[in-house]
């Protein structure tokens, strides 16, 4: 018991209430969020250090005492993931008081950001998978809005097959629920996992677990990412960037949850299809990535051959690929993040998102330029950068299991991501530029700050790996040993 | 009973699916409804149906029927209605724009 643990999601969310009021005071919104937001990163970075000394902590609801009640269960993973997500925040908050408009700034647009955390945090958060459905829902609907604001064509066509899919994902989702209710009467993921152990996951039970690899396939990206690019290259930058770096991570972690701490006892089922899955969705991705000359259309395939890299992690399912998952998933946060905010910079300073019709951007903009370098070698997993780790960690687990098709797979498709970028490069960074020292338009700190402060954090988790490792080690044990979550959460 | 209560849940889906697969944004959004709802009798079926009491202690009572699926069942149509006002307003704001609900009209106007 510790109350800590709910101030991740109702910062969020009484601070999100609270701006509602404030609709004109744009510096008071401004202010307030980005506050808020920092104090969940401070906070989650307490709580971080609490489990590592105290191991993992809950919070009964009304002091239910599970399995009843539903509960908030901090583990390293969510916490991990839940300081990612108010870093990543915090960081598109500051991109956005710059370049998201007044008019949207005034039609609620940080209340819904800040919501839209509060949803994702407490998916992060949540032991409970009905709860885990609620959450999805709060981080849906403020999404909904997000993507809509604005009201463009394009973003309300793209917005209204966004929703629909969304809705049909989270109807498979409840059916999913009440089958696995209807199975096994619980849905408190500690007591579900036990009580499936206690089953031996019945061959009914493999189909409910394929239910929910459906549902958290569409919301992740994982095969069915048709809807994916469409709908992260129509809103406006800050927002593309927050949805890239956070909206697919929910349902990648969701999967994680589900396929260590629930259904695990099947791997040569369910583990061989996420991994096919996992596969397919690489090919794809990659070809996706060189086939467009669209910045936003590469950038946003990117994403999904990133689900695709993360989700070998979880099919090979050793303790090394595990622990590889979670570090390439924290870095992937923050680097897709970076890789959108630097996309919508480059469009927006040119006027066009056609790579063929921007050159030599990097003599006027060096630093946008070197950031985009940067991001570009931590996604393709050279050395001391944060892609490095996960990549190598991956890797070895492949090896170690003897997927070599899988390994061959992501191996080669972090070829296509350093080539689809190094195109982006060499095309509108490199070569002569189009526009005098004068006619250029100036570049505005607030868009060089948010791009370098992520490059940064990516630089910093590469060399930081040393500092970072016992997290991601506590977390990738206690995903590989179910029995260290359920004895938290049931008090054995 | 939860035969009955299964095929109808079955006549609910189709009904949806139908709906869903149409080109008319409106009967995508009704279609939207119908789905969700039917998520609803299933759930109600998949806990079971009336077998005791109502869930509060008693002295004549035993056996007792399970008030979790409609706690679930209570979240998510509220959940369902936020989700189908928003779609409805959606829907409204692209006629506005396009001056068309036909999804086949909107696609090769959109994509110009």
């Amino acid at each position: 018991m510790n109350n800590i643990l709910v101030l991740p999601v109702v910062i969020p969310v009484l601070a999100g209430i609270l701006l509602v009021f404030f609709r004109s005071h744009i510096q008071i919104q401004r202010w307030l969020s980005l506050a808020a937001i920092l104090s969940v990163t401070g906070i989650s970075i307490y709580i971080l250090n609490m489990i590592q000394n105290a191991g993992i902590i809950r919070l009964d609801f009304g002091n239910w005492q599970p399995p009843f009640g539903i509960l908030f269960v901090g583990d390293s993973f969510s916490l991990l993931l839940v300081l990612t997500t108010s870093l990543v925040a915090a960081i598109c908050l500051i991109y956005a008081f710059y370049s998201i408009g007044e008019q949207r700034e005034r039609m609620f647009f940080y209340p819904f950001v800040l919501l839209m955390v509060a949803g994702v945090n407490g998916s992060f958060l949540t032991g409970d998978l009905f709860n885990l459905y609620v959450c999805f829902e709060v981080m849906l609907l403020a999404s909904y809005a997000l993507i809509t604001l604005g009201g463009t064509k394009a973003q309300l066509k793209e917005s209204i097959k966004y929703v629909a899919i969304n809705v049909l994902s989270s109807w498979f989702f409840l059916v999913a629920i009440a089958y696995l209710y209807g199975t096994v009467g619980t849905l408190n993921m500690a007591h579900l996992s036990e009580r499936i152990a206690e089953a031996g996951q019945t061959p009914l039970l493999t189909v409910i677990s394929i239910l929910f690899l459906l549902v958290f396939g569409l919301k992740a990206g994982l095969l069915l990412y048709f809807w994916l690019p469409g709908s992260y290259s129509v809103p406006p930058t800050a927002v593309a960037a927050l949805f890239g770096g956070l909206l697919t991570k929910v349902g990648i972690y969701a999967m994680f949850r589900m396929f260590t701490l629930l259904f695990y006892h099947e791997p040569s089922i369910t583990h061989t299809i996420i991994g096919i899955m996992a596969g397919i969705t690489l090919i794809g991705g990659s070809f996706g990535a060189i086939a467009y000359r669209d910045i936003r259309q590469i950038v946003s395939f990117n994403v999904v051959i990133a689900v695709g890299f993360i989700l070998v992690g979880l099919a090979v399912a050793t303790p090394a690929a595990i622990e590889g998952s979670i570090y390439y998933l924290v870095h992937d946060m923050l680097v897709k993040a970076a890789l959108f905010l630097i996309a919508g910079s480059m469009a927006a300073l040119t006027g066009t998102t056609m790579i063929d019709r921007m050159s030599g951007l990097i003599r006027h903009y060096p630093i946008l330029g070197w950031s985009f370098f940067i991001i570009m070698l931590a996604l393709a997993g050279i050395p001391p950068l944060s892609g490095f780790m996960g990549k190598i960690l991956i890797g070895q687990g492949a090896i170690e299991s003897g997927s070599y098709i899988l390994l061959a797979l992501s191996l080669i498709s972090s070829i296509f991501v350093l080539y689809s970028l190094l195109r982006i490069f060499l095309n509108c960074f490199w070569g002569e530029s189009t526009t005098s020292e004068e006619d250029s338009a100036p570049l505005s700190k607030g868009w060089i700050i948010p791009c370098a402060l992520l490059t940064a954090a990516s630089i910093a988790l590469g060399f930081g790996a040393e500092y970072i490792s016992p997290y991601i080690a506590d977390a990738a044990a206690t995903l590989t040993n179910p029995y260290i979550y359920i004895d938290a959460v049931l008090n054995k | 009973m939860e035969t009955l209560i299964i095929i109808l849940t079955g006549v609910l889906v189709s009904v949806a699916t139908y709906l869903f697969l149409s080109r008319n944004v409106i009967r995508i959004i009704l279609g939207t409804a119908v789905l969700t709802h039917a998520a609803h009798l299933l759930i109600m079926t998949m806990g079971g149906l009336k077998t005791g009491g109502v869930p509060v202690l008693g002295e004549e009572t035993t056996t007792f029927t399970d008030a979790l699926p409609q706690a679930l069942i209570l979240t998510s149509i509220v959940i369902s209605f936020a989700v189908t006002a928003f779609l409805l307003v959606l829907a409204y704001r692209l006629y506005q724009e396009s001056r068309s609900d036909n999804l086949n009209v909107l696609r090769s106007m959109l994509n110009e």
